[in-house]
């Protein structure tokens, strides 16, 4: 190996262990019309989901778990990091025909 | 049961208003206004009464939102015939609504606790029901304003979430 070649696998090394650990995602999901804009996402434990509702009307994202339970007035963003793995469906309490999911790794 | 003569007022005029009346077959869009506003204005009187008099945490929870919603709704409905310079129009609809909901509401304010609880929400289910029908097989067919046409769209996914939320309360009292 020439030592170009070595010095350059060596940053790319030095890189990968600055990086550390996959930075944490802000996840968006729109309330818009009475509906999860993506109703379906997935995640990974540290990300944040950001409820942004463009709507008129309040909602909230609540989990049927019980693991949060997020009010998210009109025209308002909300967000919440998430804590733990698994998969969370919500609902609006104000409007359960609003439902949602969210699938969280590690 | 009024909810059932509320229905079949809606029911005969707005279903087949040819044959209720000599006005035209659909209703106009100041006549839609104005029955959307009305019903909305009504569901508030409703909460109110439920306000007063309920003590019950789900029952106050619900009125608390039918309040915030459709005072919310009806703000959207008041700038937009503004906007559209469009002057709501009372009609036969609007006066068999509001007067069934005041009779509703003199049976209500008769009734306390658990009883006026159980009573309150199962009404709100039928009304939700029953404007939630008209909305969706006539006023919105009817309206030819597209903005008031989508308003009233996402005025009934609003609805229909109203209506699975008093179902849920009203599972409570069975």
């Amino acid at each position: 190996m020439s030592r170009g070649a070595l010095s350059r696998a060596l940053g790319g090394l030095l890189l990968v262990l600055a990086a550390g650990p996959a930075p944490a995602d802000v996840i968006q999901i729109r309330m818009e019309k009475l509906g999860f804009a993506p109703a379906e996402v997935s995640a990974h434990v540290g990300d944040t989901i950001e409820w942004v509702n463009v709507d008129f009307v309040a909602h909230t994202a609540t989990a049927r778990d019980g693991a949060w339970d997020v009010l998210i007035p009109a025209k308002a963003t909300k967000s919440i990091v998430l804590k733990a793995e698994g998969v969370v469906d919500y609902y609006c309490k104000f409007h359960p025909n609003m439902t949602g999911r969210v699938a969280v790794t590690k | 049961m009024v909810s059932v003569k509320l229905a079949a007022a809606l029911a005969a005029l707005l279903l087949a208003p040819g044959v209720a009346s000599a006005q035209s077959p659909k209703p106009t869009d100041p006549q839609i206004a104005h029955i959307a506003y009305t019903a909305g204005q009504l569901d508030i009187a409703a909460a109110h009464l439920a306000l007063q008099k309920s003590k019950n945490k789900d029952v106050v929870a619900f009125a608390t939102d039918m309040e915030r919603d459709h005072k919310a709704v009806n703000e959207q409905a008041l700038a937009l015939v503004k906007k559209l310079n469009v002057t709501p129009e009372d009609n036969d609809t609007s006066k068999a609504l509001t007067k069934q909901a005041a009779e509703k509401r003199a049976e209500l304010a008769k009734l306390s606790g658990a009883a006026f609880d159980k009573a309150y929400i199962d009404n709100e289910v039928a009304y939700h029901k029953t404007v939630n029908g008209a909305l969706q097989n006539t006023l919105i067919p009817s309206a030819t304003n597209p903005e008031l046409k989508d308003l009233l769209t996402t005025g009934l996914k609003i609805f229909q979430g109203h209506e699975q939320h008093a179902e849920h309360v009203a599972a409570e009292f069975k």
